[in-house]
């Protein structure tokens, strides 16, 4: 009997000829990723676990990258990033994307930024390796042919300190996109169909697997917009077999060698759906859940008090692309709020063109707030003064991930997910509209 | 002696997300910290809507509720272990729900904060905040004394001696999966 993709990973990562669904295996880690958020808990827990001499199992395989709670002035955010930062000191961590001046992250040639993005960016998602992060969203990386999942801080400090990690192998719902994309058709609308078909818990203890030719015609960053939301259906992890595409970006960011794998032809999948994309429509997730699924046009000209394009969902390069190719030329009608993921895509905002206008000019004419620096900001609330943080009962349009009541702040708020175009048409109109309008 | 828990319950629907358990404002809080431990467990489901009552009294640290029933999907949403820990650290021992989220199961054993059981039906309209429950973990059966009512629960199986022992650590080293520290 073949394998999906996550079985032959998982297979190959504990040294087995063959996994099947259910199975309780020890896998070997091929990188574990944390934040300012779960770092100090991880290390904590490491720490009294292992010894306060302890060594992480290998410092080259430890990625440290700050990124939740940067601009702020609560005294134990800082703290937190003193302790990451004392850590990678004292364990020798290669990869720690440090941010030491707050006022102005350009002087931190360093700091990166969302993690997820950062992780790509930087190289570290390679096909066929595994990865763990005390992120849930470390399911994005699977967009790289990778098995990538979310773990808590106990488990993390496990991995700390022995690269290994106990794993009941999940089974594998497959996804298969076929057709062209239209022209106002998003990878994030493709994933709000998928969970709303599914629900929030569609994909528990499962793994994701998504493929066909409208993924393999799929740029990088569009790809991971759907493994990104794998989590948002409770999946285990989101995969997309890696092909040419996968290899060109993966090559272009680090010399490590790797090793693909691909699924075999008799895999077997706990159920297989098929998509044409060419019958899909732009698509919102309404308040309070990321499966409350709508097309745009059922709830086109609900009011809007703001609209935010952010997060490792809806803020990488290509999705400023889009909502500027709408925005251009335009004036928006509500706060437009633009947090770019990482310093490289807050660069690409100056450097990036459509037509002789850089995106960031863009942006200005339409009259959108100054793009802020980059973080993870207000798609997870944060602290008081977080930049974009939703402090009252408004209703937000965002390209972000999660609208579970208080996600973005207040609890009396109401989020409505949406792609970069739909985002950017409702902040021309002050109210939700379908991107085909401006198409 | 047979295992059981005893005591008032609190009643939440479906969907709890990590956000209602703990949210992210106090996540600058480090659970390995046994002051901010502490605190923790005080804000344990301060996002929940107003409707659903206190689940811990201003101006304390501790619930008086040593069980919550909850629909499907209890925990969804972030990895954040400081959600179980927060409801640990209040107080809370077990969480009878219907189905949970992936990792939010995984954290309540890796930590050993409390015994995630899930039942076979929905239940939670049958039971308001403040009935007495007891679960039964032998027969593995929760009953509610308020109304009489029994229930029988899915088997805990391979994380009932993880979290007896403490969580993933500590089973690790009862069972020889890493060495004894010196
Ligand atoms: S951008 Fe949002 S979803 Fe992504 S890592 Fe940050 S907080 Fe999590």
């Amino acid at each position: 009997m073949g394998m999906t993709l996550t079985e032959k990973i998982l297979a190959r990562a504990s040294g087995r000829s063959h996994v099947v669904p259910g199975e309780n295996i020890w896998v070997n880690a091929d990188l574990l990723m944390t934040h300012d958020v779960c770092g100090p808990g991880t290390i904590g827990v490491f720490k009294r676990e292992f010894g306060a001499d302890a060594k992480v199992w290998d410092p080259e395989k430890v990625v440290l990258i700050p990124d939740h709670y940067i601009f702020t002035s609560d005294a134990r955010a800082n703290r937190n990033l003193d302790i990451l930062r004392e850590f990678a000191k004292e364990q020798g961590i290669k990869y720690f994307y440090d941010i030491t001046d707050l006022t102005n992250f350009k002087a931190n040639p360093d700091y990166k930024g969302v993690c997820h993005i950062a992780l790509a960016q930087e190289g570290h998602t390679r096909p066929g390796e595994v990865l763990f992060g005390t992120d849930s969203h470390t399911c994005n990386a699977g967009a790289f042919g990778e098995f990538a999942t979310g773990i808590g801080n106990t488990d993390a400090a496990f991995v700390m300190g022995t690269g290994k990690l106990l794993l009941k192998v999940p089974a594998t719902m497959r996804f298969t996109f076929v057709g062209e994309m239209p022209p106002y058709l998003l990878a994030k609308d493709l994933i709000l169909q998928v969970i709303g078909d599914i629900g929030v818990a569609g994909a528990t203890y499962r793994a994701l697997e998504i493929d066909g030719e409208t993924i393999t015609a799929m740029t990088m960053e569009e790809r991971m917009t759907l493994c990104n939301m794998a989590i948002e259906a409770g999946g285990k992890n989101g995969i997309i077999p890696p092909d040419e595409t996968t290899f060109a970006y993966v090559r272009e960011r680090t010399d490590k060698p790797f090793d693909p794998l691909y699924p075999d032809k008799d895999a077997s999948y706990y159920c297989h759906k098929i998509y044409d994309v060419s019958k899909l429509e732009p698509l919102v997730a309404k308040p309070h859940s990321p499966d409350n699924r709508a097309t745009v046009r059922e709830v086109e000209g609900t009011p809007i008090d703001r609209v935010y394009i952010g997060s490792c969902t809806g803020g990488k390069t290509e999705d400023f692309i889009h909502a500027a190719q709408l925005l251009k030329g335009q004036k928006v009608k509500v706060p437009t709020y633009l947090v770019p993921a990482t310093q490289k895509v807050y660069d690409d905002l100056f450097t990036q063109k459509i037509d002789g206008m850089t995106l960031a000019e863009i942006f200005t004419a339409a009259g959108c707030i100054e793009p802020a620096a980059p973080s993870c900001a207000a798609c997870l609330g944060g602290p008081k003064d977080t930049f974009g943080r939703m402090n009252q009962a408004e209703v937000c349009v965002s390209t972000t991930n999660r609208n579970f009541p208080g996600r973005m702040g207040s609890k009396e708020a109401q989020i409505y997910l949406a792609s970069p175009f739909t985002a950017a048409a409702s902040a021309i109109t002050g109210k939700i509209t379908d991107p085909r309008e401006f198409f | 002696m047979p295992k059981t828990i005893r005591g008032p319950v609190f009643v939440v629907d479906d969907n709890i997300d990590t956000d209602q358990i703990i949210p992210a404002e106090y996540l600058t809080l480090v659970p390995s910290n046994p002051e901010e431990y502490e605190k923790l467990g005080s804000y344990a489901l301060i996002g929940l809507p107003d409707r659903y009552g206190k689940f811990v009294e201003p101006g304390q640290t501790k619930t008086k509720y040593p069980i919550v029933i909850a629909g499907e999907n209890f925990g969804c949403g972030s990895s954040r272990e400081h959600a179980p820990i927060a409801l640990g650290a209040s107080g809370v021992e077990a969480v009878v729900a219907q189905s949970y989220a992936r990792i939010f199961f995984r954290n309540c054993a890796a930590t050993g904060e409390l015994y995630p059981w899930e039942c076979e039906t929905r239940i939670y309209p049958e039971f308001n905040t403040g009935d007495i429950a007891t679960i039964d973990f032998d027969q593995n059966l929760l009953i509610n004394e308020t109304t009489g009512k029994t229930y029988p629960l899915r088997p805990l199986g391979e994380i009932r001696p993880v979290i007896e022992a403490g969580g993933l650590f500590a089973y690790a080293r009862q069972t020889g999966m890493i060495p004894n520290r010196a």
